[in-house]
C-alpha cells in the first residue's frame, strides 16, 4: 500500500497543504503507481463498453467483449513490463 | 520498543478505519445512484485487480522476485532497534504501528466499502470481513508454521482474479451491460481470467527461458534475486 508520508513535500509548506498533497499522492499511487497503462486502458476499455451499451440491442454481445478488453489489457501490460526487463 | 505504544497505534488505527466504514458506507448508499457506484467501484476493483495480477503474474513467470517477508521483517526490526525508545509513550512505536495497521487496514475498507455498496448490503460486507479477520487469526495462531508454506503469490494471485472479475461484472452492470446468465457471469469471469493468466505465465515463462536462467529478471530493492528459468510451474498448477 502507498505510504502518504514519502510523498514529496516540503517542510515549509502549510500543513493543510502538506496534508493535500499527501492525500493527492496516496491516491495516485494506489490508482496509477507504476502502471499507468492500466488505469487508462481501464478507463478507456469501460468507456467503449459505456458507448456501445446505448444500442439496447448489443448490450448482452457486450457482455462477452468487455472481459475480452480486460484481458488484452492485462497481456498488453504484462509484455510491456518483458520488454523492459530485456 | 515496548506493546503499549504499538498496541495504542493499532487500536487507534482500528476505529479510525471503523469510523471511516460507518461514516462513508450509508452516505454512499442513501444519496448517490446505484448505477454510478457500481461504476466506480467496480472501477476501482479493476485497476486495482489488474495491478495485482500483473505482478502475480511477473513473479510466477520469474520475471520479478518475490517477496521475502522474513527478510524484509528482520530488515525492518534492525532498523526500528535502532532509533532511541521513549520513556512513558514511544512515538516511534505509536506511529509506526498506525501507520502499518491503517495502511493494510485501508485496503481491507476499500473491499468492504465497494463489495458492500454494491450489493446494498455494507453490513453483510463489514461482518464477512470481521469474521475473515477473526478466522485468520485463529487459523494463524494454530498453522502458523504450515501457512508460512502457502505460496504468496498464488494466494496474491487469487485474489487478484477475484478483484477482476468483481470489478468487471460490477463495472460492466455500472454502464448497461446485460451479463448473460446474471451473477453467474461472475464465476466464469473468474475461470475466464484464471485461463488468460495461466497462458500468460507460460508464454512469458516460454519467451524469457532461452536467454539463461534468471538473465532477464529484475528484483525489488532488498529482495532476493528472481527464480531460475527452469523451475516447474508449482505455483501456477497449484
Amino acid at each position: 500500500m502507498a505510504d502518504p508520508s514519502s510523498a514529496p513535500v516540503g517542510p515549509s509548506r502549510p500543513l493543510a497543504l502538506r496534508l493535500l498533497i499527501a492525500f493527492g499522492y496516496f491516491w495516485w499511487e494506489f490508482l496509477i503507481g507504476d502502471t499507468p497503462e492500466l488505469f487508462m486502458g481501464g478507463v478507456a476499455a469501460v468507456g467503449v463498453v459505456a458507448a456501445l451499451c446505448i444500442d439496447h440491442r448489443v448490450r448482452m454481445a457486450v457482455g462477452f467483449l468487455f472481459p475480452v478488453l480486460v484481458a488484452t489489457l492485462l497481456t498488453s501490460s504484462v509484455w510491456m513490463a518483458v520488454r523492459k526487463g530485456r | 520498543r515496548g506493546w503499549r505504544s504499538a498496541f495504542e497505534g493499532a487500536a487507534t488505527a482500528l476505529v479510525l478505519l471503523a469510523s471511516l466504514v460507518t461514516a462513508l458506507g450509508p452516505a454512499l448508499v442513501h444519496y448517490v445512484p446505484l448505477s454510478v457506484l457500481r461504476l466506480v467501484v467496480g472501477g476501482l476493483l479493476l485497476v486495482f485487480g489488474l495491478q495485482w495480477l500483473r505482478k502475480a503474474v511477473l513473479r510466477a513467470a520469474g520475471l520479478k522476485a518475490k517477496h521475502d517477508e522474513d527478510a524484509i521483517f528482520a530488515r525492518e526490526v534492525e532498523a526500528l532497534s535502532q532509533s532511541p525508545v521513549g520513556k512513558k509513550r514511544d512515538s516511534t512505536g505509536f506511529v509506526v504501528a498506525f501507520k502499518g495497521v491503517f495502511l493494510e487496514g485501508l485496503e481491507v475498507v476499500v473491499i468492504v466499502l465497494t463489495l458492500g455498496v454494491a450489493s446494498h448490503n455494507l453490513g453483510l460486507a463489514a461482518a464477512a470481513a470481521g469474521a475473515a479477520v477473526a478466522v485468520v487469526g485463529v487459523v494463524g495462531l494454530i498453522v502458523a508454521r504450515q501457512l508460512s508454506a502457502v505460496p504468496e503469490n498464488t494466494l496474491k494471485m487469487g485474489v487478484g482474479l477475484m478483484l477482476v472479475s468483481f470489478g468487471t461484472f460490477w463495472s460492466g452492470e455500472g454502464v448497461g451491460v446485460r451479463w448473460p446468465g446474471s451473477d453467474l457471469a461472475i464465476p466464469v469471469l473468474v475461470a475466464f481470467y484464471g485461463i488468460v493468466t495461466w497462458a500468460l505465465v507460460v508464454t512469458v515463462r516460454r519467451a524469457l527461458a532461452p536467454t539463461g536462467a534468471g538473465g532477464m529478471a529484475w528484483s525489488e530493492p532488498g529482495a532476493p534475486a528472481a527464480e531460475p528459468m527452469g523451475e516447474p510451474m508449482g505455483e501456477v498448477r497449484g
